[in-house]
């Protein structure tokens, strides 16, 4: 039972981080059609950020937690969305009425680019960051211990998750990104300046996948060039699983998956999880080719 | 108020419109009819910039605004209720009206609802369903209303009689000579119902084959023979 209920928290922190790096995905695919294959970068950079901002602020003296953190935090959503909307100002903007196969190469070639771009910065090793917010929340008397980091970050992305929904739902910018999604020269017709709401939604994007990036170098304390490929996929992945173009479908489509990671590596040892990860989304699929909360086409237009 | 002088506007290598002329004043209600891809939802969308003109200039109150980003014509009073309606499926009745404000002025909702409301109550009973799933009729209702919550001083109207049943039609003719007397908004309509469309009128313009071939007023066109064995056989 308590290690039951350790893999549950392991799992909802991992599967946090996903849901997080999925909206990405799944707003800039429910905007424009397409996947954004330098995603896992963003979230990358966005990990960087944080480490810097870190490493400078405190050369600057600010010791107090909690400010740190909150530094952290701001600078790498703001660089991190620069990034964001700089991909798409090269990588998409310009290619937007070109055959689909165009951007996509555009995009991995953003993506390639990033990586080494990063590489060449900050070199290729891994790059390690002394625990800031030690310690852990035990319960049962001991039998489960939690550290703060995981469960900041899991309520932190409930939060996030919970301001974002309003955000699409009640706001005029969300009802705008809506219109653009479901018909771009009518939303325009109405006075959208819908290139506007394009960048905007990868600006977005890129700020929760900053996010996330800061909550794995705070929960692993190391990060390096490379670990944007792997949760790019994970999340891209989730993001389908939960019906892609579907914001909830994205939240718990990633935290499916980090639960599907956490036990199975914590029953069945950690050397087939990702095997375990696509079985499922390929089974899902399968049966629900739509994922989990897509929409199936009703409506007639 | 509207004037389009020799526009040209090209799909690929087709062209749709082969140097068109119109001219609406200030209070009108004008009527385009024509055949079927005569070109006439492409003029009205011309106008609105998508495609864009590639020869001649459209201008509205004497600015220019043929080369004018699409999303600011609603801001200096067009709005169009296009082909085929193209309401959002996925958003309510009240989300789609209010897509349609977006330009107005802060405050001024809450009336331009009412009104709207009062011209459709169809609408009033809909509020919260999902537009996709209204009938026809509904959703062209809903296309127009959207266009109205912007308070335009020109309305563009793509057939908005289409698919709908005797007494909707009615309706919604009564609608637009309603909205253009009491609150002097000028309508430029693309009608397929031509007797309907004439009669309203002030003036019409015929397309055939992306020209304007005939124009008068609507009484006139009513009665000229060629306008009534083209648009009219069968009677109305
Ligand atoms: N997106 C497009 N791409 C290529 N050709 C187009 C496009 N839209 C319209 N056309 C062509 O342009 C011509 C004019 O079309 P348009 O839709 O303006 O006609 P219309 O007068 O509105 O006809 P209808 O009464 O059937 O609505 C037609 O020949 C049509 O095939
Ligand atoms: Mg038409």
């Amino acid at each position: 039972m308590e290690y039951f209920l350790q893999q549950l928290i392991n799992g909802l922190s991992l599967g946090a981080i996903y849901g997080l790096i999925a909206i990405g995905y799944t707003m800039v695919y429910g905007i424009i059609g397409m996947i954004n294959f330098a995603h896992g970068e963003i979230y990358m950079i966005g990990a960087f950020v944080a480490l810097i901002t870190f490493l400078a602020i405190g050369s600057l003296g600010i010791t107090w937690v909690p400010l740190a953190l909150l530094v952290m935090l701001v600078a790498s959503m703001l660089f991190t969305a620069v990034y964001g909307w700089t991909v798409e100002r090269i990588a998409y903007r310009p290619l937007r009425s070109s055959p689909r196969l165009a951007p996509l190469i555009s995009a991995i070639g953003m993506s390639i680019f990033l990586q080494n771009y990063v590489q060449i910065l900050q070199g290729a090793r891994s790059k390690p960051l002394q625990p800031i917010l030690p310690g852990n929340l035990t319960l049962m008397d001991g039998a489960v211990s939690v550290s703060y980091v995981r469960l900041a970050t899991i309520i932190i992305t409930i939060a996030l998750m919970y301001g974002f929904t309003q955000l699409i739902t009640r706001t005029s910018l969300g009802r705008a990104q809506r219109a653009c999604e479901q018909d771009k020269k009518m939303a325009s017709l109405l006075g959208v300046n819908v290139d506007r709401v394009i960048s905007l939604t990868f600006v977005m994007g890129a700020a929760l996948a900053a996010v996330a990036g800061m909550m794995v170098l705070l929960i692993y304390g190391v990060i390096d060039f490379y670990i944007g490929f792997l949760a790019g996929v994970k999340a891209f992945t989730a993001a389908v699983l939960g019906g892609i173009g579907s914001l909830p479908g994205a939240m718990l489509g990633g935290v499916v998956i980090g639960l599907i990671e956490a036990f199975w590596s914590g029953y069945m040892g950690s050397e087939w999880k990702d095997v375990a990860t696509f079985t499922i989304l390929v089974l899902v699929l399968i049966f629900r080719p739509t994922g989990l909360l897509g929409r199936p086409e009703i409506e007639k237009v | 108020m509207l004037k389009v002088s020799g526009v040209h506007t090209f799909y690929g290598a087709i062209e749709a419109l082969k140097g068109v002329d119109i001219e609406i004043g200030a209070g009108e209600i004008v009527s385009l009819i024509g055949a079927n891809g005569a070109g006439k939802s492409t003029l009205l969308m011309t106008i609105c910039g998508s495609p864009r003109a590639r020869m001649g200039r459209i201008t509205f109150e004497g600015q220019d605004i043929t080369q004018m980003p699409t999303y600011e014509l609603v801001r200096l009073g067009i709005a169009q209720s296009p082909e085929g309606r193209r309401i959002f499926p996925r958003m309510s009745v009240l989300e789609n009206l209010q897509m349609g404000s977006i330009t107005a002025k802060p405050g001024s909702f809450a009336n331009e609802l009412e009104r709207v409301l009062t011209l459709f109550p169809r609408l009033k009973e809909r509020i919260s369903q999902r537009a996709g799933t209204m009938s026809g009729g509904e959703q062209q209702m809903l296309a127009i209303g959207r266009a109205l919550m912007s308070q335009p001083r020109l309305l563009l109207l793509d057939e908005p009689s289409l698919g709908l049943a005797p007494l909707v039609v009615k309706q919604i003719f009564q609608a637009v000579k309603d909205i253009n007397r009491e609150q002097k908004m000028t309508v430029f309509m693309v009608e397929q119902n031509a007797f309907h469309a004439l009669k309203l009128a002030h003036r019409g313009y015929v397309m055939v084959n992306g020209k304007v071939t005939m124009s008068g007023t609507g009484a006139e066109l009513l009665a000229n023979e060629e306008v009534r064995s083209a648009y009219l056989e069968g009677g109305h």
